[in-house]
Formats: structure tokens, sequence, C-alpha cells
């Protein structure tokens, strides 16, 4: 007989975590780092500057407020999501999820005018090392929105037949997601700051 | 009359018709079998893209051990160049192509090329994934009493973007201007100005760290959240212990460098300034690059990294010892515990010690004081679980069989390595031996004879597990005593070297220079050590694919062990889900010789008071 592996989907009594919800907050640590060293090097980088420009002299503030304010949104949409699914109510649960989709999407387009209008002024990453590190950080967040939005967009459609058959899988995967995607919107909290406004 | 025709099936005679319902149902009851066993699953699902962790971890093995020999022969191809410095290599010398060397005399270039993969290869590509992927893997459900890993399709995307890695590095000595050869370290500016195989030595970076992520996700998962009933943390395994420590080092310390590989690759191919200063003069001409950046940036990123990676190298090696140590002596490890809090503070400490290897770079005086103060803490946990496992030797009748003779071997070699880094961790001794041999045979110390030992250690103590079959102790023994001669004959001499104040990356071997005269004889003793250490390899691998086949058949438990992967699981375990049943665990680890009770040991999983009890073999009653 092939044996099932314990703890997929009920919680285990004294760690009282499914395994999926332990595996994504080992990750996030792991994501913690990563943009940590990147913090780190912007530090050890502006520090050490003889100059440094000003975020708000160079970049543009009211869009990346918007675009803030549109992350926000989204991980509050994002909660609902989850709070719907565990009501029952798919229907709504559903019509959150897709409205999260929608706010990554949002940011995402924001980012690319901003982008669109850096390039359209020749100022690529080789600029300087101000603009070397906004695009690599803000880049690679980027990469990290389009992420989430990729797993989102499967829970919306292909991934949403599990609702039917395995209730508790379903939301604990919107949950999982949830967590990554709060992850995400926190490290922009950080990044907007730091970048835009110091 | 219709004559109706009888088909014979098996013994009986019936219609056409009842004949093909017959063979429906038969088809229909073996097609059942299969998938209860487990073999429904096609060739690909079974050996390639396998989710079962013992098929994973036996992927990881073989791909490793293959890495560690393509890395043994780079060094071959270097030692000889450094014994007979400008003479064409005899043999293989042609076949390494015009641009690396012509007529077979090796390239200053080629020479960086082959230290900086050696490097690489034996530390990414080969001990990490032989002593995690493979060991933990392999062994870790078993002996945590898991059906398998707690996700087994990231345990396969593990491998495979692992593999990937390993190949896209590999591939780099196919570029132009050859293979990376800025040194396994890769320190910038040289690195980012360097040839494209550097490019490749960083995409293949990011793919093995993401593989790792996968990895220690999984472990970490695996080991809190899957572990038997009644197996508490105090009970585990050491080598469980071990492994989950070095999961969290894996986890927490390779983003960094991913953050890093990400800055050089934009620095390389963005043109951005991350690690390059401002003023550069490459060839006589000044860099057309914004400037600006910051080459310590890049090293402290990278050892941010590296160092707690020297004890992702030897954490498992140690779990594998101590395993083989306690099952050999026939009585408990001394001091499991103060191990197990060793274990953990040293994964704590491992993360602030990474500037000693930066004493040299001008970074302060006051920074160093700091990081060689954590770098002499540290040194205490390493001795702790050293001592630990030397008293456990202690008054135990000790079975010297092979695996026992590389534990054994194991404990001073590990032993030089350790001591000898504490001259370098102390900044002003370090002075004179950086960069020096030195530290290269200090290190080598750590990691082979130290940890490649206890690899073999581990091959030979858990391949009956695997295989069902034992590898042949004589073979085993000419390995083992060849080996440990050669081994040291390859390093003990760089200790002199290095004190004489050679340089670790010299070309020709120290030829140039005045100070290298006295002690240059030493290369020649130290490349035919080499050559002979891989003729000593040569019974291992005659032993490792002859016993896969013809070796001794053994029952499941053949070292009559008490851990749960050897006493409550056939050897090799089943298909999917390893234990006909999953065990419930009673007891510590390693109860060998119980003083209350009539045994010669308790396995974990049998109950307690009631002598040898279900799973517990007859001879294990004491006379």
């Amino acid at each position: 007989m092939e044996m099932e592996i314990p703890y997929t989907v009920e919680e285990r009594p004294d760690t009282g975590l499914y395994n999926g919800k332990l595996g994504i907050w080992l990750f996030l640590a792991s994501e913690f780092m990563l943009f940590g060293a990147l913090f780190s090097a912007l530090i050890m980088m502006r520090t050490g500057a003889i100059s440094w420009p000003h975020g708000y002299t160079l970049l543009n503030v009211p869009l990346a407020t918007l675009n803030t304010f549109v992350l926000i949104a989204s991980s509050v949409t994002v909660v609902l999501a989850w709070a719907n699914f565990r009501l029952g109510d798919f229907a709504k649960g559903r019509m959150y999820l897709i409205a999260t989709l929608a706010c990554g999407f949002g940011f995402m387009i924001i980012k690319a005018i901003e982008y669109g209008t850096k390039f359209s002024h020749h100022l690529y990453p080789a600029e300087n090392n101000f603009y070397a590190i906004y695009y690599t950080m803000t880049g690679l967040h980027g990469l990290h929105v389009v992420g989430g939005m990729i797993v989102f967009a499967y829970l919306i459609w292909p991934g949403a037949k599990l609702w039917s058959h395995d209730r508790q899988r379903y939301i604990n995967r919107v949950e999982t997601t949830g967590l990554y995607w709060h992850f995400v919107d926190l490290v922009w909290i950080f990044l907007f700051p730091t970048l835009y406004l110091l | 009359m219709a004559v109706k025709r009888q088909i014979r099936v098996g013994k009986s005679w019936m219609s056409p018709k009842e004949a093909e319902v017959a063979l429906r149902e038969a088809l229909r009851a073996q097609k059942e079998e299969e998938r209860a066993h487990g073999h429904a699953h096609s060739f690909w699902r079974t050996y390639v893209f396998s989710i079962d962790h013992k098929v994973i971890g036996i992927q990881y093995a073989l791909t490793a051990l293959s890495f560690l020999l393509i890395g043994f022969g780079m060094m071959l191809l270097m030692r000889w160049q450094l014994g007979w410095p400008g003479q064409p290599i005899p043999g293989v010398g042609g076949m390494l192509g015009e641009a690396n060397a012509p007529g077979g005399i090796m390239l200053p270039e080629f020479y960086n090329s082959l230290g900086a993969m050696h490097g690489t290869i034996m530390v990414f590509l080969g001990i990490v994934p032989l002593a995690v992927g493979a060991f933990g893997n392999y062994v870790v459900p078993l002996q945590i009493g898991a059906p398998d890993m707690a996700f087994p399709k990231l345990n396969m995307a593990s491998y495979w973007t692992f593999l990937p890695g390993g190949v896209i590095i590999l591939l780099s000595f196919l570029a132009p201007g050859g293979a990376p050869n800025s040194g396994w370290t890769s320190y910038p500016p040289l690195s980012v100005i360097a040839t494209h195989g550097q490019t490749f030595w960083l995409v293949g970076m990011v793919f093995l760290i993401t593989s790792s992520l996968l990895g220690s996700v999984n472990f970490i998962v695996t080991i809190i959240q899957l572990r038997a009933p009644g197996l508490t943390y105090m009970r585990l395994p050491f080598f469980v212990w071990a492994q989950l420590v070095t999961a969290f080092l894996l986890l927490l310390a390779f983003p960094p460098l991913e953050a890093a590989a990400v800055l050089q690759l934009m620095d390389r191919l963005a043109d951005t300034s991350f690690f390059m200063p401002s003023g550069l003069v490459v060839g006589g001409q000044v860099v057309e690059i914004a400037g600006g950046g910051n080459p310590l940036l890049w090293q402290h990123l990278f050892w941010f990294l590296a160092h707690p990676e020297v004890y992702v190298l030897i954490l498992p090696a140690l779990g594998i010892i101590a395993e083989v140590i306690a099952n050999n002596t026939r009585k408990p490890l001394w001091g499991y515990r103060a191990m197990v809090f060793a274990t953990v503070f040293l994964g704590f400490m491992s993360f602030v010690v990474w500037a000693h290897h930066m004493f040299m770079t001008g970074m302060g005086t006051a920074l160093s004081a700091f990081f060689q103060t954590t770098t002499m803490i540290i040194s205490v946990p390493s001795v702790v679980i050293l001592t630990a496992l030397f008293i456990s030797l202690w008054g135990g009748s000790i079975r010297f069989n092979t695996p026992m003779l590389f534990a054994l071997a194991f404990l001073p070699m590990f032993g030089i390595g350790g001591l000898t880094g504490l001259p370098l961790g102390l900044a002003a001794a370090d002075i004179h031996l950086h960069d020096t041999y030195y530290v290269i045979g200090h290190f080598h110390y750590v990691v082979a004879p130290g940890t490649i030992f206890a690899m073999f250690a581990g091959i030979y103590y858990w391949f009956p597990k695997v295989t069902g079959r034992k590898m042949s102790d004589k073979l085993g023994k000419m390995h083992f005593w060849t080996s440990l001669v050669f081994i040291n004959g390859v390093f003990f001499p760089m200790f002199i070297q290095g004190l004489a104040g050679v340089s670790r990356r010299l070309w020709d071997g120290g030829e140039q220079y005045a100070h290298a005269g006295p002690v240059l004889h030493l290369n020649k003793f130290m490349s035919i050590s080499a050559f002979l250490l891989l003729i000593a390899q040569v019974p291992f691998l005659i032993n490792f694919f002859k016993s896969m086949f013809w070796g001794e058949k053994v029952g499941s438990n053949p070292w009559d062990a008490t851990t749960i992967e050897w006493a409550a699981a056939p050897s090799p375990p089943v298909a999917h889900g390893n234990f006909h049943e999953l065990p419930v665990v009673h007891r510590g680890p390693y109860e060998y010789n119980p003083p209350d009770e009539n045994v010669e040991f308790l396995p974990q999983h049998v109950a307690s008071g009631s002598g040898p009890g279900p799973g517990l073999p007859q001879h294990a009653v004491a006379p």
C-alpha cells in the first residue's frame, strides 16, 4: 500500500502547522535574507559613496506612492479572499482573488511606465550606482510580483477545481500564497522609502 | 451442429467470451497489485523524474560522486604542472586542446581555470550534494520514520535544478576564453573583467542556490513535521540533528550569495559598478564605467555564505561519524545532548565569523578584532563534538569494520584540520599564513581526509540499506589504508610549504621564488602521492559496482543497529512509503547494551520491558 505523507492538509498537533505553511515561512525566511543582503549592499554603497543623490530628485514619487497603495490594497483583498473561502463562499472569495491579481497587474503597469520614462531618457543601470541598485532591487521585486500573479492566476482558473473535491487543501493554498504576497508587499514597503524618499 | 470453440485458459477450457472476461479480470488484478506496490510508474517516473526520496538520494549520490571524480581529475592535472612545471602532461596532455595546453604543456590561464573549477566543483557539485542531497535525502526520512520527504515534487525539482546548474558550470570550459579563472571565490574586479566563463559560473550558481533552497525547506519541514510518533527532538539520531542545522545554514546563508551573483551578473552584463571602483586601470586603460563600487562588498556577501558553507561541509560528516561510532562501539554516544547543543550553537555562530577570511583586505582592525573573537568562540563547539566522539570510544568493544575504520581515521584528520585553522583565525598570525599553501593544507584536512572520509564511512555503512548487499571488507580495507597514507602524503607537506611562505596560486609551484627553494622538492612528493591516491580509489570503484550485483546478501539490519532506518525498514526499503508499517518510537537513538535490559541492543521502535519485542532478532538477546 502506498503511504500518504502526513500533515499535508491537517495540522500536526504539536507544531500546529500543516507542512505547506511551515514550508512557506521557511521560504520567506530565505527571501528575507536575499533582500536583506541587497538592502545591506545599498547601505554599504550609499555610506561609502562620495555623493549619493536623493531618490526624490530622480524618481517619480507620486507614481510610486500610488503603487504603494495599489499593493497594500492587494494585501487586503487577498486576506478577504481567504476569509471568504473559509466561510465557504467560493464566488466571493474568487472575486477577491481576481481583484488581487488585478492589483498586481496595476502595479506592474505603473512600474512599466516608470521604467519606460527612465529608458526614454537613456537612464539605464550603467548610469550610476543609484540607478544600478534601483533597477536591480525593483526589478527583483517585480519578478516576485509576477511570480505571485502566476500563482493567483492558477488558483483562480485551473487550480480552482480543487475547491470541489479537497476544499481545505485549496484554502491552505490560498493562505500560503497570501503569506508570500504579504512578504512581497512588505519588501515594497521598505523599498519605497529607501529608494524614493530618502 | 455448431461446435463451440473453446480456448484453454490456465487449466480450464472456456468460451472466447469467458476467456476475454477472465483475461480482463486478471489484467485488472495485476494492475491493482502493481499500483499497490508502487510499480505502476513508468521507467521515467521511476528512475529519472522520480519523487521517491530514495531514488533522488541515489541520483544525487551518483551525480556527486561523478563530480568528485572530475574535480579530482582536474587537481591531478594541476599537480602534474606543480611537480613538473613546463613539462608536457603525459597521456592526456594532447587532449586538452591547443588553447589550454599547446604541445601538452599547461598554460597559466588554464591552470587558473582548473583551480577555480576544482574548488567550485568539489564544494558545490561534489561534497554538498553528496552530504546533504544524497545522505540527507536517503537517510533522514528513514531515520525519523517518515514515508517520504514532506514535499516529494519539490525534492525532484531540487535535483533537476541542481543538475543543470552543474552542467552549465562544466560547459563553461567550451566558452570563449575558457572556464572561469578568478578562483572559486570569484573576487571582483578580476571576476567582472574576466572571460565569458565567469558568466556561466554565475548563472550556474543561481541554479545551484535555487536547488539548495528547495532542498533545505524540504529537509526542515520533513524533520519538524514528519517525525514518527514518540520521536521527540532529544530522541533524534545525531545525524538528523546535523542535517537539520545544515538545512538552516543552507536556507539562510545561500541567499546573500544569490544576491551577490545577481549583482555581479549586472556588473558583467549591464555594465553597472557594484563591485568596480572608480579609476580602475586594466591593460593600461582606464575602464569606462560609472565606478564608485566596492570590491569588498562582494567579499562580505560571498563569505557570508561561504563560511556557513564550511559547516555545511562538515556537519553532515560529523553526523555520519556519530552514527558509525555509536553502532560500532556498541554503546551510546558520550554526551549526546552536549553534542546537539554544540551543533545548534555552531550553527548560530557560523553566521558571525565570515570576515576572518578578510583580515588582509584592510577592512580595519576593529572589525578584525571582532571576527577574531567570534572565530575563537566557534572553535569551542567543534571541539566539544570531536571530544564527545573521542570519549565515546572509551571502554567500547570496537568492531573494526570498513565504515568504522574511516570513522576512526576521520577523528584525528579532522582534528589536524581544525587545530591548524586556529592560527588562521588570529589576525596577526594570518598575516604570514594568508594565501599560502598552509591555508590549502588546513581546509583540505577538514574536507578531504575529514569530510570525504566520512562520506566513505557513510557509503560503506548504508550501502546494505540501499542495495540489500554488503560491500567487501577486504577491498574496503585496501581502499582505506592506502587512501589514509597517500592523502596525508598529499596534504601534510602543504603545511611545511605554507609556513615557508609559498603562495597558493602559483602556476609553477613557486619555482621563481627564492624563498620557496628549500621546500620546492616537496612538490614532486605531493604530486606522486596524489597519483597514488587515484590508484587507491580503484578498489573502491571495483567494490562499489561489484557489490551492487554480487555483494554478500544481508538481512535488513546487518550492523545490529538501533536506529529505525535499520531496525524497522527492510533493505532496500519499500519503494514508496519505506516501511511496511509506520514505526512508533519508544526511546533514544543509541540504546546499545542497556543496563536494565537483557539484550545487546534495543531498537528505537521496540516497546520497553517486553524483552526482545517484534522486529528484534534472536541473537540480540545477551547470553
